[in-house]
């Protein structure tokens, strides 16, 4: 007898555990099948900066949230519908997060005396009625896991740890998502294990359905139509991935060679992972002695012509300062690209904030203005990696890209895009003498003021250039004040006219509101959501969502004045909001959050419902 | 200008294309010259140095548009600019890290770094180490006038201990590096000393610097007559040349002094100077500069601290080794035959991809944000 089938439009999985229970993959396998599934999705994986904290401490609890649904959706969710708790410290960490009513399904093997102790629980949560008003299934996963592979021949280690095999099999079937998918997924994700522990995996997976199936535990299972996205075909995403693709699509666009220098640092380091997986592209990545090296390569790469990016964490940013200067001085085109992470100083590796915005606003000595880009999304880190591409070469100048650790590691469905769909981007050489019989390296082209890109090997265009102030035009050394005034204000005007060749920034506001909420970067889904939430309730809010933050579209100041109130929600202490405060003296709001989580959707909500009525 | 932006008819983005063109022609030493007016205090050894280098290019028979003089801050580093090629005077430290980004592009290039004893051996020294270590086709010109010039005379980290400067009124407490020493710990595959008043064997140095393929770590010694005047004289002096400059060889006995009666031999992994006559000429070893095993050539290199007393001179090693950059470019190309010339569309598509079928009707939320997404926000 099978359990009735009910239909969500939504629901929020959270997967906790160890962090040697394999959470993560477990999140990653559903998320696959989700995927091909057709659902809208969206990710936010939570793990500690510690390989393996010491096991079934609350330090040690890593978690994936997943949210899915049959219509779009824009965040991970607030708070987790089933909570999957593969031991006591995991049910510990995440019960905060659960409304009663909410399923929670936990591996009672693991609820021993110790483990209890261990998680701070002083009695056993499962059988003491503390969990009372929620769904509770204690399933004996490691057991039963065992037992179904008793013949599979692995050992009893390698059996128990592919419970988190079992619990995906439960979930599989729960929410009835595709199994050929995951069982193919599990055998790509494990195929440099034996085949035996492949086989096993599979095995248990298979288990945990079967169990969801014959046993009558759950009262129904549930399913989740697929979303009605814009047609079109879709991959899942997620941000660093994204990114990298964006870049080799820039490369490919302007028909430059990539380079890309890194040193290793959470969350930017997937970026380099990924690209050097792409040398049949031609890109060429380089993993430097550390962040000033890797710095100092791009600017080589980049005085030479190529497409040259780095890319690192707050820390590696601080380091690379210097450089960038030169970068700045020298009028190069190459991306800086940070995925922010908490600090001050090592701060939350792992965690997301966006607290680097001033440091790519302001963080270099002398007047060293440099443009900045945001991605909102894990999917569309593709693009603003090709619009900071585009900027860069086009105006010959360092461009910050900004991502940060939520749209590192999250993930989303992608709609593909044809080349047909990606942006021009042409660069051209100079080649040619530029004023009578000579090469000035510094004489500008009107229009943009980017100065020409004489490669190295260009016969006759042999020039030297570098860190001191050059004279405009011919780019030789000066001293002289006139000419160091100039060339500030040129550097200044360059990057300001940037303005005149983005889009002005788009309002959202279909019932003509009062309140103006402006984000950048990553808080577009939860403040979309908050949005969406108010407006549900009949409430009036305008939305503007900057992907340029320097230079701010034209239309800016326009818009900020438009509204009687702006609210500028960040995972920072407030730095836009002081961007936009110094520069159109408008009375804007700092909301701020700095957790390492993104905002909620709900908390959103509740700050625009309390401004709106105010 | 023919340099446009945004203009599809002009220019192009190849760097093939651009760096097109090159027609060998003999040139001479003052095509390497550049027009900027030197800044240099008079007497200063760098001048020596550079008439030495732009002496020597024509000979190398590379064009000047593909050299490259990359350089750091110091008073040294201010060569790229009195070079005609191009050049890159970059920031302090960093000349191997800019550098690397050419060499590692372009293989078409050749790629001279030039630093100062404090640029390449205090801020830089994680960059120099690693750079030479990895074998990246560069030649280092180290000019080690045992002193900050640009900044004024402080110690620098192969001062003598004790020097006394502005910022050590009491004597300098620092140990001093030894260049040669450190580029051999580095691993690396050419390790040779010069002097900035040897016009001859400055250009014998840096030929063969030039013809190796990897890094080349030349140091140079070089007189700052301002704030460390006369650190090398004991090598330059009438007498001190030949009692003191042990001139190294490949293939030749290592014999000097002035009248032929000194040379090195080799022991329990020690080189030691002896008197000829003493141990005789048997016994004094043969310099082999290609000898795999690094050993000979830093035994060598510990004969001399600073130049106090006998100092060897001239190329302590050299050794084939693959460069940084050509595997590079093999791992490039060794991907391309095994995957094919990577294809943008196959890899937007790869991976687990699905297709969205057409919209449903009126219940899909409508907004107005930006199309790319292809999502909408909702919740
Ligand atoms: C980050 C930074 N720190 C300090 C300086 C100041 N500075 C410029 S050159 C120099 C030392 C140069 O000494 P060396 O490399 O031996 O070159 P020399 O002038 O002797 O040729 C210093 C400390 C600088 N330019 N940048
Ligand atoms: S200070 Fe010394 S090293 Fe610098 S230019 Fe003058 S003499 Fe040469
Ligand atoms: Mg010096």
């Amino acid at each position: 007898m099978t359990a009735p089938i009910k239909e969500l439009e939504r629901v929020v999985v959270r997967f906790a555990g160890d962090s040697g229970d394999g959470m993560q993959a477990t999140g990653d396998r559903f998320v696959e099948a989700t995927a091909v599934f057709g659902n809208d999705l969206s990710t936010l994986p939570d793990f500690p900066a510690e390989i393996r904290a010491p096991a079934g401490t609350l330090a040690g609890v890593s978690s994936f949230q997943v949210h899915f649904s049959d219509h779009d959706i824009l965040t991970p969710g607030d708070s987790p519908n089933v909570l999957v708790t593969m031991n006591p410290a995991g049910l510990k960490a995440n019960l905060r997060d659960v409304q009663k009513g909410s399923i929670i399904i936990a591996n009672s093997d693991t609820f021993t005396q110790g483990n209890l102790e261990k998680a701070g629980f002083e009695s056993n949560p499962l059988e003491d009625g503390s969990l009372e008003g929620y769904q509770l299934y204690p399933i004996p996963m490691t057991s039963l896991t065992v037992e179904a592979l008793k013949d599979s021949g692995v050992g009893k280690k390698d059996a128990e740890r592919a419970k988190n095999m079992f619990a995906l099999g439960v979930m599989s079937w729960l929410f009835h998502r595709p199994t050929d998918t995951t069982a193919g997924s599990i055998r790509k994700r494990f195929a440099k294990l034996p085949e035996e522990v492949i086989e096993a995996n599979i095995a248990a997976f298979k288990a945990g359905i079967n169990f969801g199936e014959t046993t009558e535990l759950f009262i129904s299972s549930f399913s989740v139509k697929p979303a009605s996205l814009k047609p079109g075909r879709y991959r899942n995403i997620s941000g660093n991935a994204a990114l990298a693709w964006g870049l080799i699509a820039a490369a490919h666009q302007a028909k430059l060679p990539l380079f890309y220098a890194g040193y290793p640092i959470t969350p930017a380091s997937d970026v380099l992972h990924e690209l050097a997986r792409y040398k049949h592209f031609g890109v060429r990545t380089f993993q430097a002695e550390d962040e000033i090296a890797a710095a100092g390569a791009v600017v080589g790469a980049a005085f030479s012509g190529n497409l040259s990016v780095t890319c690192t964490s707050g820390p590696g940013v601080d380091l690379k300062s210097e450089t960038m200067g030169l970068a700045v001085s020298m009028e190069l085109p190459l991306l800086i690209v940070d995925v922010q992470r908490g600090g001050p100083s090592t701060g939350l590796p792992t965690k997301t904030e966006q607290s680097d915005l001033l440091l790519a606003m302001y963080g270099r000595h002398g007047e060293a203005p440099m443009p900045i880009v945001a991605a909102s999304t894990p999917a569309d880190c593709f693009w603003a990696a090709i619009e900071a591409a585009r900027i860069a070469l086009k105006y010959r100048t360092p461009v910050f890209l900004m991502s940060d650790g939520f749209l590192a590691n999250g993930s989303e469905p992608w709609l593909i895009p044809s080349i047909e769909d990606l942006p021009d981007i042409w660069v051209s050489f100079a080649t040619e003498m530029n004023h009578d019989g000579e090469f000035w390296p510094f004489l500008r082209d009107q229009e943009t003021l980017a100065r020409p890109w004489a490669i190295p090997g260009t016969p006759g265009l042999q020039h030297r250039i570098g860190g001191l102030e050059k004279a405009d035009g011919t780019g030789n050394i000066s001293y002289d004040p006139d000419n160091h005034e100039k060339m500030t204000r040129l550097r200044a005007a360059k990057v300001a006219g940037i303005a005149k060749d983005i889009p002005d920034v788009e309002v959202d506001d279909p019932d003509g509101a009062d309140l103006l909420v402006v984000g950048w970067g990553s808080t577009w889904g939860p403040i979309g959501a908050g949005v969406r939430r108010v407006r549900a309730r009949g409430k009036k809010v305008a939305w503007a969502h900057l992907r340029h933050v320097n230079p701010f579209p034209r239309n800016f100041g326009k818009v900020l004045r438009s509204y009687r109130k702006v609210l500028v929600p960040e995972m920072n202490m407030g730095h836009l909001v002081k961007m936009i405060r110094a520069e159109f003296l408008v009375d804007a709001k700092p909301y701020n959050k700095v957790q390492g989580l993104p905002f909620k959707a709900a908390e959103v909500e509740a700050m625009l419902l309390e401004l709106i009525d105010d | 200008m023919t340099e446009s932006n945004g203009n599809k008819s002009e220019g192009n983005g190849h760097i093939e294309d651009a760096a097109a063109g090159t027609v060998a022609v003999q040139l001479t030493r003052k095509d390497f010259a550049s027009d900027q007016e030197i800044r240099w205090c008079p007497g200063c050894g760098d001048y020596a140095v550079l008439a030495a280098v732009q002496g020597l290019m024509p000979e190398l028979g590379v064009p000047r548009e593909k050299i490259v003089f990359v350089s750091g801050i110091g008073c040294s580093s201010r060569f790229p600019y009195y070079m005609n090629t191009y050049g890159l005077h970059g920031i302090h430290g960093r000349a191997p890290a800019l550098a690397s980004g050419i060499a590692l592009t372009r293989p078409d290039l050749q790629v001279w770094v030039v630093t100062g004893d404090g640029d390449a051996l205090s801020i830089g020294g994680n960059h120099f180490i690693h750079t030479i270590r990895r074998n990246v086709n560069l030649k280092i010109l180290l000019f080690n006038n045992e002193v900050y010039g640009l900044t004024k005379g402080q110690y620098s980290p192969t001062s003598r201990q004790g020097m006394i400067t502005k910022s050590t009124p009491m004597g300098s407490l620092d140990r001093s590096f030894n260049p040669i020493s450190l580029a051999l710990g580095s691993e690396a595959t050419f390790v040779a000393r010069t002097l900035d008043v040897d016009r001859k064997h400055i250009s014998e140095v840096l030929r063969a610097a030039a013809s190796h393929k990897g890094s080349a770590m030349i140091e140079i010694y070089q007189n700052c007559n301002v704030f460390n005047d006369g650190a090398f004289d004991i090598l330059t002096s009438k007498g001190g040349r030949a009692e003191n400059q042990i001139r190294l060889v490949h293939g030749e006995k290592v014999i000097f002094g002035e009248n032929k009666d000194k040379g090195i031999v080799f022991e329990n992994g020690e080189a030691k100077i002896a008197s000829i006559s003493e141990v005789g000429e048997d016994r004094i070893a043969v310099h082999d500069a290609h000898r795999e095993d690094p050993s000979w050539a830093f035994a060598l290199s510990r004969l001399s601290q600073n130049p106090t007393g006998p100092t060897p001179m001239g190329v302590f090693r050299q050794v084939e080794a693959a460069t940084y950059d050509d595997q590079m470019n093999q791992q490039l190309a060794a991907a391309q035959t095994k995957l094919g010339q990577g294809d943008l569309a196959s890899l937007l598509n790869s991976g687990d991809t699905w297709e969205a079928p057409e919209r449903r009707g009126s219940d899909a939320p409508v907004y107005a944000g930006p199309e790319r997404r292809g999502r909408q926000p909702g919740e």
